[in-house]
């Protein structure tokens, strides 16, 4: 009986989850996050994460396309990297930025160095660095188009339109500065300043339970981040809820360090990465010059991680000998 | 009975167990079979018959000279067709005898019930019978049975965890034939003298722990005696069966990498293989059929059968139904560990549990994309190695990094494929830098040899001037 058989090597069966599936839950991930910059910041938040989604997908198209390589827009990665890139740049930013921004993303950091799972650092993080050093101004601009939506102080009869963010009041006016701070409710809903997504905690923490249960996320690097942070603000006298709650602390914990590509894959590593970016969170928080350093230490921890998964990497099942001793 | 937590890692691949409820079904109608004369680790065996011999059931084909085969016995009665070379599925090329078959299935008189004496009478007996490991890695028992002096097992582990998706011969045995099982557990509980044995199912065959359950407090009412067998309930997770995952659920030992169950102190056999012994301790007929299961979607009949070892696959699938599409993909084993064939013209052989046949939408096997550093396989694997450092120093032929990674300590279960999203062939990667550090190993080895011999050289010839 002759058959035209396949062969391949074992397993023969594979899961359902895909690359694809995975980044289709961080989109519906971003979702509450998106709503609610459009809620907080009017039409033009909306606007902004198109053009930033759009301009990626181009970009990804258009390089993939001269460096003659597959077309890898359907793996939905481009998408995921423009919104994040979106929820990291401020309601007023001019739209020719954010394209400047998805340049630098895309080509740049991720298909120069052989595209998906071969970047380093992630994209969308290291754009925003890079468009707030070329931008200063530009992307710390929070005052235009506020208090499009603001019931929690409207209700508490109290008026916060305030220019600058919650952080950037701490670090500039110190404790005299406490007074205009806004109260944790508007915190944790999003009536602050702050970058598109970054500042509607109640939003992520809807798109965080959502990817932990999915099983798309774990645990380890959001909770060992977000308790690093907060114990070492707390240490040294800060209020850690306010830490907490203000900047792009959650957004980057949940959304942007647990980035596959770039975070460690032990469960070591990821306690390690955690709380890495916490401290180093925590410290430019406190003594740095700016007042956020949620992108900074990612990106310096995402140039750790191959080190981290090499330092942290388990031993076999049953081992009891030492690399290099037979 | 009590439920015990696994292993870290593993997989849940969808269990597929179609064929739990299907009463084995006995499959004699074959004209011939080709009896492969090495189905055991180790060298093959010397042919005792020739062309034109007639032979019956259970009469030695192969004559085991070397300590670690085990022998080869008919499974047919009939006339010796030819001895010579065939291709096995594997792709080597091993001998083996065809039989045309009579169909009359006349027992040979050789075949009587063994009476044993004695601890060697008992490792003689299992080896004469041609038994090897039924779990697949046909490790021959009596070897098994034998383990180093220092080493002698104090608890008897049967493997009923049978954690492969589609099959479920196993299971088929512990609901037909629960007393020759324990029977057979009882017969190396007193030879080898091991003086307890924990029976392991995975929690998803309640019914298979019911049956030997029932069994052990009949036989406890019948002798009036207390016997030390337990039947635990495993968590339900591939690979849960793996030797040593397994060894780790029941006793909490771990066993080193590279070292076997007797270094610590268990002894490890499959159900079936027990089953038979518990049977040839009645009948005296050895090892010369095997019950599989049968499954996959271009099969019109699913189930489990039981045939004579031998039978051609393409002969053993349509005695059991036939198909209902061109097959895309026959897999011998299961579809996790299962070996793909590329023909399919061999015989049974001791060692198969299960074979698959798969239509073209089951065997479609989607296509690689680049890693995305997820993860999924270092949390799945069991062996806490990690797959895409693996994958990563195989592709470039780095054995150095593939050192560094352990890849010999990976026992192929392919856990971290099965969850890959990006769909990386890392089992089959992790296989080749496997190969390629043995061959690195051989390598520094007959290096280290010549220089030590030209050292010697050298001093000679110093010695001389």
């Amino acid at each position: 009986m002759i058959m035209n058989l396949q062969v391949s090597s074992s397993p023969h069966i594979r899961d359902t989850v895909t690359t694809k599936s995975l980044m289709r839950d961080v989109i519906i991930a971003t979702v509450p996050a998106i709503a609610a910059s459009g809620i907080l910041f009017g039409l033009r938040a909306v606007l902004i994460i198109l053009i930033s989604v759009f301009s990626c997908i181009l970009f990804e198209y258009i390089s993939r396309r001269i460096m003659k390589r597959d077309n890898t827009i359907s793996d939905l990665t481009a998408i995921v990297t423009g919104i994040l890139l979106a929820f990291n740049l401020p309601p007023t930013i001019p739209f020719y930025m954010v394209v400047i921004g998805s340049f630098f993303a895309i080509v740049v950091v991720k298909q120069m160095f052989g595209g998906l799972g071969n970047n380093f650092v992630n994209p969308a993080l290291t754009a925003r660095i890079i468009l707030s050093i070329a931008f200063p101004n530009d992307m710390t601009n929070w005052s235009a188009l506020r208090g499009a939506f603001h019931f929690v102080d409207s209700l508490s009869g109290a008026d916060l339109v305030s220019s600058a963010t919650p952080l950037a009041i701490l670090k500039t006016q110190g404790l005299e500065g406490a007074a205009s701070l806004p109260s944790y409710l508007s915190l944790f809903l999003g009536d602050k300043a702050g970058c598109l997504g970054e500042v509607s905690i109640l939003a992520l923490s809807i798109g965080a339970l959502y990817l932990i249960s999915r099983k798309v996320i774990t645990l380890w690097i959001p909770l060992t981040y977000i308790g690093t942070v907060m114990l070492v603000t707390g240490l040294v006298g800060k209020d850690p809820v306010f830490e907490l709650l203000s900047g792009g602390l959650v957004l980057g914990a949940f959304f942007m360090a647990t980035d596959y590509v770039t975070s460690p894959v032990t469960r070591n590593g990821r306690i390690l990465f955690g709380i890495g970016c916490g401290l180093m969170t925590a410290v430019i928080r406190l003594y740095g010059n700016m007042a956020e350093g949620v992108s900074f230490s990612i990106l310096l921890m995402n140039i750790l991680t191959p080190h981290l998964d090499k330092f942290t990497m388990p031993k076999p099942f049953g081992e009891v000998k030492k690399h290099g001793k037979a | 009975m009590s439920f015990i937590q696994a292993f870290s890692g593993g997989v849940h691949p969808k269990g597929n167990k179609n064929t739990h409820d299907f009463p084995s079904i006995r499959l004699d109608d074959f004209s011939s079979v080709e009896i492969l004369l090495q189905q055991h680790v180790g060298p093959p065996c010397v042919c005792v018959v020739k062309k034109g011999d007639h032979v019956d059931v259970g009469q030695l084909l192969g004559r085991a000279d070397h300590p670690m085969s085990v022998p080869v016995h008919a499974s047919v009665s009939g006339e010796v067709k030819d001895v010579s070379f065939v291709i096995s599925a594997t792709g080597a090329p091993v001998e083996a005898v065809t039989i045309e078959s009579d169909r009359k299935y006349t027992v040979a008189t050789s075949c009587t019930p063994p009476s044993i004496g004695s601890r060697e009478d008992f490792i003689k007996m299992v080896r004469e019978a041609g038994l090897v490991g039924l779990g697949g890695a046909t490790f021959p028992v009596h070897i098994k049975l034998n383990p180093p002096k220092g080493s002698e097992p104090d608890v008897l582990l049967v493997n009923a965890a049978e954690c492969e998706p589609y099959i479920t011969s196993d299971y088929r045995q512990i609901c037909e034939h629960p007393d020759e099982i324990i029977d057979g557990i009882l017969a190396v509980m007193k030879w080898i003298s091991i003086p307890r044995t924990i029976i392991g199912v995975e929690n998803n065959k309640p019914l298979a722990t019911g049956i030997l359950d029932h069994e052990l407090s009949k036989r406890r009412l019948d002798t009036k005696k207390e016997i030390n067998i337990t039947v635990k309930s495993l968590k339900t997770i591939y690979p849960q069966g793996a030797e040593k995952m397994l060894i780790y659920a029941l006793t909490g030992r771990k066993v080193p990498p590279g070292k076997l169950p007797h270094d610590v102190k268990v002894l490890v056999m499959n159900v079936s293989t027990l089953r038979f012994i518990g049977k040839y301790m009645k009948n005296g007929i050895p090892l010369v059929r095997k019950r599989l299961t049968l499954d996959g979607s271009a099969l019109n009949t699913p189930g489990n059968v039981n045939v004579p070892i031998g039978a051609r696959i393409p002969d053993v699938i349509a005695a059991a139904g036939g198909t209902k599409e061109e097959p895309s993909k026959i897999i011998m084993g299961g579809a996790m560990m299962g070996f793909a064939l590329d023909r399919i013209d061999c015989g049974i052989i001791k060692a198969n549990n299960a074979i698959l046949v798969f239509g073209s939408k089951e065997a479609k096997i989607p296509p690689e994309s680049p890693c995305i550093h997820c993860g999924r396989c270092v949390t799945s694997c069991p062996m806490n190695l990690m797959p895409t450092g693996i994958d990563q120093a195989a592709r470039l032929q780095d054995t150095e990094n593939l050192e560094f990674y352990y890849v010999i300590d990976c026992i192929e279960c392919g856990c971290c494929t099965y969850s890959c999203p990006a769909k990386r062939y890392l089992t089959q990667s992790i296989r080749n830098g496997k190969t390629l550090v043995r061959a690195e190993r051989t390598r520094v080895q007959q290096e280290q040899k010549l220089r030590e011999a030209e050292k010697v050289r050298l001093a000679e010839k110093e010695g001389r001037a």
